[in-house]
């Protein structure tokens, strides 16, 4: 389970997270929607500490994963970035063959038994739902795939270390409408085996794939709950105008 | 007055720009084609396999060749790794605080030293403080100095070329930040690093100044044994038979035909390294 209590977080005097307070069970996936700007990305990169590679930051309060104060000092950040994987907004594969870019967290972890790896990579490929289309090119450098594919590559390479929850900011905003429904579909199915927090600015995409959704506003998390309720009955105004596109 | 219109203005200032770059082609093709025509009849097996005799107005060059690739070996041993290792800190390490804006204005300002001093610098403390004497090492680590600000720049530029999401990529997978560095930004930058380490052979090869009190030799007809020898180089035998030999007019083709040597020797490098460069991006694209 992911939880936050009290956060805030700064760059430099700019005050970018508001006390924030959140729960998120697992093997469920989580919505943060909100306009441009809000927070929503600083707020999803404090779950696997990406945020402490910007300087002149300051955070306060507590980020529990499984019991676990993530910012304690006995944390070892490589090892909680193995438990919380990252898709980001833009496709970044590695210069590399699409098998190697699959093996890397699995090599850089120390892992040597190339009979293991070859079985983690195909397991891997296979839960991102690339498996059928690059079984025959895994030696081919994984720039020669399409963006859609690509995309699915990095989700790839981010289960071939097994993590528990997956962070996924805007993972389909640079894809076309046939890629991103596979994204999608991507993302009901491995809800069985992870926890999925996900960034979106479409308010479809938001509705069709989590079971909760946070909205944001300049900071605040504005209301959180049931995606249902945030679409057909929110509590706030601020959420209703903004889920009916009345504002933002 | 009538305005002259915009194309018109755009193709005088493009048109002039072209002129100018053409210039620069025609001024090099005309320095090369000199050194040719005036170096080519001497360059043969023998010029280039024996050693100078008849107080340096007939014979060959062979020890100068050696000397000069020698003397590009050590002072890329010597500049490579620090440079390299240092670029790898200031850019990927250190952020951008206090001690790296001091580090680099150092660095730029070891780069606008003017090479002589280079060269008695390295006199006084690799030939008699550290007591190398004229040698290949004392003359090796004043050349690698001289270049170490051209190998940190150009290094510091290839790491910055590498886009952040890479960085970020690697570092959301559980990579160390050494991990990274080694296994995805090193690699990738890695063609752009030779291009930086062409350059600074280019001028490793051509410098006279730093190797005069370090380790050129006047006359040495045979090979250094050590990395304690002397050595003769290409540039230095340049300019000794260019200035102080016994009949001037005869010996000024063996010169042109050392310059011709000398930019052949550059030439070669940077062709094999260019071959390099491409073979390692197509593996890493
Ligand atoms: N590296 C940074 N340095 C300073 N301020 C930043 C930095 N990154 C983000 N901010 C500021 O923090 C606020 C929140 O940014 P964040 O990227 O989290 O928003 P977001 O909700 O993800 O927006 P978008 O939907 O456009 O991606 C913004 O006002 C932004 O200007
Ligand atoms: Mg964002």
């Amino acid at each position: 389970m992911l939880e936050t209590k009290n956060i805030n977080f700064y760059y430099g005097n700019f005050h970018a997270l508001k006390n924030i307070s959140m729960k998120i069970e697992n093997n469920t996936v989580v919505a943060f929607i909100g306009p441009s700007g809000c927070g929503k990305s600083t707020f999803l990169r404090l779950f696997n500490r990406m945020n402490d590679l910007i300087p002149d930051t300051r955070l306060t309060g507590e980020c529990i994963i499984n019991e676990e104060d993530i910012y304690q000092k006995s944390i070892d950040v490589t090892n909680l970035r193995k438990k919380v994987g990252m898709v980001f907004q833009k496709p970044n594969p590695f210069p590399k063959t699409i098998f190697e870019n699959v093996a890397y967290s699995l090599r850089v972890d120390g892992v040597k038994d190339s009979r293991f790896i070859t079985q983690r990579v195909e397991e891997s490929l296979k839960d991102a739902a690339l498996w059928d289309e690059v079984k025959d090119k895994l030696k081919k450098s994984a720039f020669e795939l399409s963006g859609g594919q690509q995309q699915r590559l990095c989700i790839a390479r981010a289960l071939a270390i097994s993590p528990s929850v997956i962070l996924m900011d805007e993972p389909a905003s640079a894809l076309d409408p046939i890629s991103t429904s596979k994204i999608e579909e991507l993302i009901h199915i491995l809800k069985k085996d992870y926890t999925i927090v996900i960034v979106t600015h479409n308010m479809q995409q938001a509705a069709r794939v989590s079971d909760k959704t946070g909205f944001f506003m300049l900071g605040e998390l504005v209301e959180y709950s049931d995606t249902k309720k945030i679409f057909m009955n929110p509590e706030k105004e601020e959420t209703q105008n903004y889920v009916t596109g009345r504002f933002g | 007055m009538k305005k002259i219109p915009l194309n018109v203005k755009q193709n005088i200032a493009f048109g002039t720009f072209r002129l100018l770059s053409l210039l620069v082609v025609a001024i090099l093709f005309w320095i090369l084609g000199f050194i040719i025509y005036q170096g080519a009849g001497v360059i043969n097996w023998k010029f280039l396999t024996t050693s100078p005799s008849d107080g340096m107005t007939s014979g060959g060059i062979f020890p100068a060749i050696v000397g000069t690739l020698c003397l590009i070996v050590g002072s890329s041993i010597v500049a490579f790794p620090v440079g390299i290792f240092s670029a790898v800190y200031t850019s990927e390490y250190a952020g951008n605080g206090n001690i790296v804006k001091f580090i680099r204005i150092m660095t730029n300002n070891l780069a606008g030293i003017p090479s002589i001093v280079f060269g008695l610098f390295g006199m006084s403390l690799f030939v008699n403080t550290m007591g190398f004497g004229d040698s290949i090492i004392a003359g090796s680590l004043t050349l690698g100095l001289l270049t170490l600000p051209l190998v940190i720049r150009t290094t510091e530029e290839a790491l910055k070329a590498i886009p952040d999401s890479f960085r970020s990529g690697s570092l959301a997978l559980g990579a160390s930040k050494l991990q990274t560095i080694s296994r995805i930004i090193l690699p990738m930058a890695f063609p752009n690093i030779i291009t930086g380490l062409i350059l600074s052979i280019g001028r490793i090869s051509g410098e006279t100044a730093p190797i005069l009190f370090t380790v050129a030799a006047y006359f040495l007809p045979h090979l250094p044994h050590s990395i304690y020898d002397q050595v003769m180089a290409l540039p230095y035998h340049l300019y000794v038979i260019s200035v102080s030999g016994t009949d001037l007019e005869a010996t000024r083709p063996l010169a042109y035909g050392t310059a011709l040597v000398l930019i052949l020797i550059v030439l070669i490098i940077n062709i094999s390294a260019s071959f390099l460069r491409k073979k390692l991006q197509k593996r890493h694209a």
